[in-house]
């Protein structure tokens, strides 16, 4: 590939994460994902900027990621799932989500822009993280691959091919932003 | 331009749009997701490292995400002064303890709202880490490239988000 030089260069890529982190940081804030009231909002529906975000996000970054796949530039990077892990513990998230009120991006982002609970929220995180560490073993044995996902793809469960699922999907969103949008949200 | 860095917010649609070409980019320099939870993994791995460095490097966990300084610990980073940056330029910097959605329902107590984000944060890390991804690496780097895993993890955050929000906060669309 072209990029290998810059892909396995240690220096250069944590030199990429900074970078990419400012640029991320700078837009959570602009997009005032930053701010708890915000993101509960979104949570309690009565504002819905973190979904406009996601879904532009994704909308865009599917068209480019799918492009630079078929110029065969970039591979992608799928997670398989299952219930014990991805149901679980997304749920666990979710309940986490509602009472520290940021996610562990914006809780960066937030503790940038001067919000004391965000940073509070992140040390929480690094302890959810650590007693998680501690528990993998038991964890991996018992739960977390209890009920694996028969698919890694939304084209493989569907038996489609990716182009015209992605197609679909970005149809899907544009659809959700208009009515969103048309019903003053 | 300058003008246009100082305002105060831009447009959900335009700040997602950036944030799906950085993705480009992260996917072309990096060859890898956009995720945030690991680098709260690896910080935990480090402290614990710091106690006892035999003990940590022996745990499976921390020899499946190496707690060290990388790519994804410095995007954490950057995200701080980035936001601090926007925050600064357009003249919205200062220091917050209490939301004011918070301070509405429960008061202006700040040991409370700390005490209760300590709590909502380790859930959320605990959560992140065992469905491995959170809202940037599932919610938007994995949706985008069409994960099944992402999907169903995404609408699990919400779900439980939605609900456990209309608990404490109250169902207020309804």
């Amino acid at each position: 590939m072209a990029f290998d030089m810059i892909r396995s260069s240690g220096r250069a890529q944590k030199a990429l994460g900074l970078l990419s982190g400012l640029v991320f940081g700078f837009l959570l804030q602009k997009g005032g994902l930053t701010e708890f009231d915000v993101i509960l909002g979104q949570l309690l529906l009565t504002d819905f900027t973190v979904v406009k975000v996601m879904l532009s996000a994704i909308l865009v970054g599917m068209a480019g990621v799918f492009f630079m796949r078929w110029m065969g530039l970039v591979r992608l990077q799928i997670k398989p799932g299952s219930m014990g892990s991805t149901v679980l513990g997304g749920i666990i998230f979710g309940v986490g989500f509602a009472i520290l009120g940021y996610c562990p991006g914006t809780a960066a982002a937030a503790f940038g822009a001067g919000a004391v609970d965000a940073l509070v929220g992140m040390v929480g995180i690094v302890i959810g993280a650590g007693i998680f560490a501690r528990l993998y073993p038991a964890l991996d044995r018992l739960i977390l691959n209890w009920g694996a996902f028969s698919a890694d793809t939304l084209p493989e469960l569907i038996g489609l091919k990716p182009g015209i699922v992605a197609a679909v999907m970005a149809a899907l969103i544009i659809g959700l932003l208009y009515l969103l949008d048309a019903l003053g949200r | 331009m300058i003008e246009w860095l100082m305002a105060a917010s831009w447009s959900p649609y335009l700040v997602g749009a950036g944030i799906g070409v950085l993705i480009w980019t992260v996917f072309l320099l990096s060859d890898r997701p956009l995720g945030c939870s690991t680098a709260y993994a690896k910080t935990a791995g480090m402290i614990e490292s710091a106690v006892s460095r035999q003990k940590t490097e022996s745990m499976p966990y921390y020899r499946k995400i190496s707690p060290t300084i990388d790519w994804q610990w410095m995007l954490v980073v950057g995200t701080m002064i980035g936001a601090a940056l926007s925050a600064y330029l357009s003249g919205g910097w200062s220091i917050s303890v209490v939301p004011p959605l918070f301070k509405e329902s429960f008061g202006a107590d700040e040991m409370l709202r700390l005490t209760v984000a300590l709590t909502g944060g380790i859930l959320m890390g605990l959560g992140a880490r065992w469905a491995d991804g959170c809202t940037s690496g599932h919610g938007i780097s994995g949706t985008l490239q069409l994960s099944l895993a992402s999907w169903i993890a995404v609408i699990c955050f919400f779900a439980a988000g939605i609900i456990a929000a209309g608990l404490i906060y109250g169902f207020s669309f309804l």
